[in-house]
């Protein structure tokens, strides 16, 4: 009887705790060669794990079981249990991976090889490369359409929104964008498509139908240089109520009215402001800060910087369990 | 009737065939005459025979790369004049064949020449390696464009630090060639213009061989005068690397050694300026010089402004580039333009020792009404070059 209320005891502590969403938050440490594991409800930093080098870009796989994180410098993506923190895998990537995403379904990776201007498609459950696509130079955002149509890859050097069909694989419309196109996402809709320029300074909002700009959002801070803006992350609620953009140097991150398209506010964030991810419930947002060697807690109702917390050097990716 | 048919077919195919050369790829030229080898000051870094040529090649390939979605085509034409040949005449020959867009790793009297002789003609010349003010200044001309930033950029940036770390009073060692002259009044009016004072300037006049004079000539030759920091112009580096750790009073060297001001630099790798270097290195299996970066940034200014305007007619390139809208991506953190009124490639100066960027300037804090950028070199304002206003 004892044994039975102890059992009730744990499943209702358990339960408590998964309802007040403890945030568990990945951060890759670019120059540290680790991943950051912190506490996102209470702000610490629970454990470093050593990683390959130079990791870049990190996703959940649909399960939340697993972490996928480019290696960029041993050309290799890294899987890494969530829960344990152990490199349990390796998946092929082509040279150079920084950025990936996966499709709806989990079953493939895509991922851009800065280097050799392509884009891979991996198959994660044979894990196994099913096609190299040629893209504009310096391929770095990726992005899959929540309705699973598009993979569409931003080029660096080329200014371009490369468009892939997730069918027939291969490029089917290209977008001029402004210089040094970096992050791309989608709305939960799949309708647009946000694309950020970090030398051009802005944030373009894509037709996903007709793959043509709809507006063209600029960013004005007082006591900030023009110069200073450098926008790169993106993170959009699936409510499409708030949109938010990271400005880098500007160190701030701008909030976006999706509805309307404006800019409604700026977060004071840490310096360098480089990558974004929400928590599972998005009641928070967290930024990597890549020269201040920290992350940022935002509350998401209130647009209110709650916290930063020291990670190591350089964090680069995010993505919170 | 067979006659005609015949002659139809000739007809077509050679129309065809002046269509694959005119209008289907821009041909831009590379420029260069075969170098003496200068004296080296030692053995530790060889020259590359391919300077430039490879920054050309890398940035016609990123061209090529993104013209596969624009159905643009750009080719690269080297040439290398001989020792003994004429580059005027060569550049000439150049222009007649309708080649419009020049690049040119030339000396300044050889720049003058082919400028002068461009002057009202449908063709960009690319300056890929001289600094010299004059061309930014009572010299310019419109179709002049200069990817290298000129002395006074340089020195401006150098200014910038030096203020910044309140090494105001300077000793400044001069060379004996011109440029090396031309780079001390550069950094006169830098002084000048950073409140910084030149408390000795002396000219270097001693032997280039270290092994045997340098630790007995230099802490003789700086002697006397305090100072915070030591200015070498030395352009040629025959003598520069040998003041340091050698100097009277302990105190750091910048100018054209120790501390050096450059558009480029091996240790550069912010801005995703790594992949540009990764990029380089793989192709070349060298690093990335300055003259590389700077052709590459003429190639890309190309190709950027054949995407934008959509056209590779060059009346429709040279409107793109020299307009407002205009802004290169060049691994800086910053958009890059030309400065209307003298046809300068405006852009960040590294501050660079052997091994560690030590800061890009314009620094914070330098503050311009229109772009941070405009604090390096001659301002609108301050310009005896009055282009396109």
């Amino acid at each position: 009887m004892k044994q039975v209320e102890k059992i009730l005891a744990a499943l209702a502590l358990s339960s408590v705790l998964s309802i007040s969403g403890a945030d568990t938050v990945f951060v890759t440490l670019e120059k540290d060669n680790a991943l950051a594991v912190v506490d996102g409800t209470t702000g610490k930093l629970v454990k470093t794990v050593d990683l390959g080098q130079r990791p870049r870009g990190i996703i959940l796989s649909a399960d939340g079981s697993q972490l996928y994180i480019a290696a960029s410098d041993d050309d290799t993506i890294q899987i890494v249990d969530s829960t344990t923190y152990e490199i349990v895998g390796a998946l092929p990537s082509g040279d150079d991976p920084e950025t990936f995403d996966m499709s709806p379904d989990g079953k493939r990776l895509f991922v851009s090889n800065e280097d050799d201007d392509l884009v891979t498609v991996i198959d994660t459950v044979s894990q196994s490369v099913v096609k190299e696509i040629a893209v504009g130079v310096e391929p770095e955002g990726i992005a899959a359409s929540p309705d699973g149509k598009w993979v569409v890859n931003s080029s660096e050097t080329t200014n371009m929104i490369h468009w892939i069909d997730t069918g027939s694989l291969e490029i089917v419309e290209n977008t001029l964008v402004d210089q040094r196109p970096r992050a791309v996402k989608f709305t939960a809709d799949s309708q647009q498509l946000w694309v950020t320029s970090e030398v051009g300074g802005v944030l373009s909002i894509l037709d996903a139908q007709t793959q043509q700009p709809i507006k063209k959002l600029t960013f004005k801070i007082r006591g900030v240089t023009a110069e200073q803006i450098q926008p790169v992350g993106i993170a959009i609620d699936k409510a499409g109520q708030w949109g938010y953009v990271a400005l880098g140097p500007a160190n701030r991150v701008a909030v976006i009215d999706v509805r309307r398209l404006e800019v409604v506010d700026y977060l004071l964030v840490g310096q360098r402001v480089w990558n974004l991810a929400f928590s599972p419930d998005q009641s928070r947002l967290y930024t990597t800060n890549g020269v201040s060697n920290d992350i940022s807690i935002i509350d998401t109702k209130k647009h209110k910087v709650l916290k930063s917390v020291a990670v190591g050097r350089y964090p680069w990716g995010v993505a919170v369990k | 009737m067979v006659r005609k048919v015949l002659q139809v077919i000739t007809l077509l195919g050679w129309s065809v065939s002046v269509f694959a050369v005119d209008s289907e790829a821009l041909e831009i030229v590379w420029l260069t005459q075969q170098k003496v080898a200068a004296a080296a000051l030692s053995n530790l870094d060889s020259v590359p025979l391919d300077e430039g040529l490879q920054g050309a090649q890398l940035a016609i390939k990123d061209n090529n790369t993104t013209g596969r979605f624009t159905k643009q085509k750009f080719r690269l034409k080297a040439v290398r004049v001989p020792q003994s040949g004429n580059v005027e005449n060569q550049f000439n020959e150049l222009v007649q064949q309708g080649y419009q867009h020049i690049i040119v790793d030339l000396t300044a009297d050889q720049l003058a020449v082919i400028s002068a002789a461009a002057e009202g003609k449908s063709v960009h010349i690319y300056n890929s390696s001289v600094s010299d003010d004059r061309f930014r200044g009572s010299e310019c001309r419109d179709n002049l464009l200069h990817m290298v930033p000129s002395r006074a950029m340089r020195t401006d940036a150098l200014g910038q630090y030096l203020l910044k770390k309140r090494w105001k009073k300077l000793f400044v060692v001069v060379g004996p060639t011109k440029e090396d002259r031309d780079y001390a009044v550069a950094l006169r009016r830098a002084a000048k213009k950073f409140g910084l004072k030149i408390v000795e300037e002396k000219n270097w006049t001693h032997t280039y061989d270290a092994r045997r004079t340098a630790q007995s000539d230099v802490p003789l030759f700086t002697r006397g005068t305090e100072y915070d920091v030591l200015v070498v112009a030395d352009e040629q580096g025959l003598f520069g690397e040998y003041l340091e750790y050698r100097t009277w009073f302990p105190r750091p060297v910048v100018g054209t050694q120790g501390l050096v001001s450059t558009a480029w630099h091996r240790t550069h790798e912010q801005w995703g300026a790594v992949q540009l270097q990764n990029r380089f290195k793989k192709q070349t299996g060298r690093w990335m010089s300055e003259m590389d970066y700077a052709v590459w940034l003429a190639v890309r200014a190309i190709g950027e402004a054949a995407t934008r305007s959509g056209s590779l007619e060059f009346d429709k390139i040279r409107g793109f580039m020299t307009s407002e809208q205009f802004a290169l991506a060049g691994f800086k953190g910053k958009k890059l333009s030309f400065r209307s009124w003298n046809n300068q490639l405006r852009q960040p100066v590294l501050l660079a020792a052997a091994r560690s960027m030590v800061a890009v300037a314009p620094l914070p804090g330098f503050l311009h009404p229109k772009t941070m950028m405009d604090t390096l070199g001659f301002d609108r304002p301050e310009s005896s070059c009055k282009l396109g206003n």
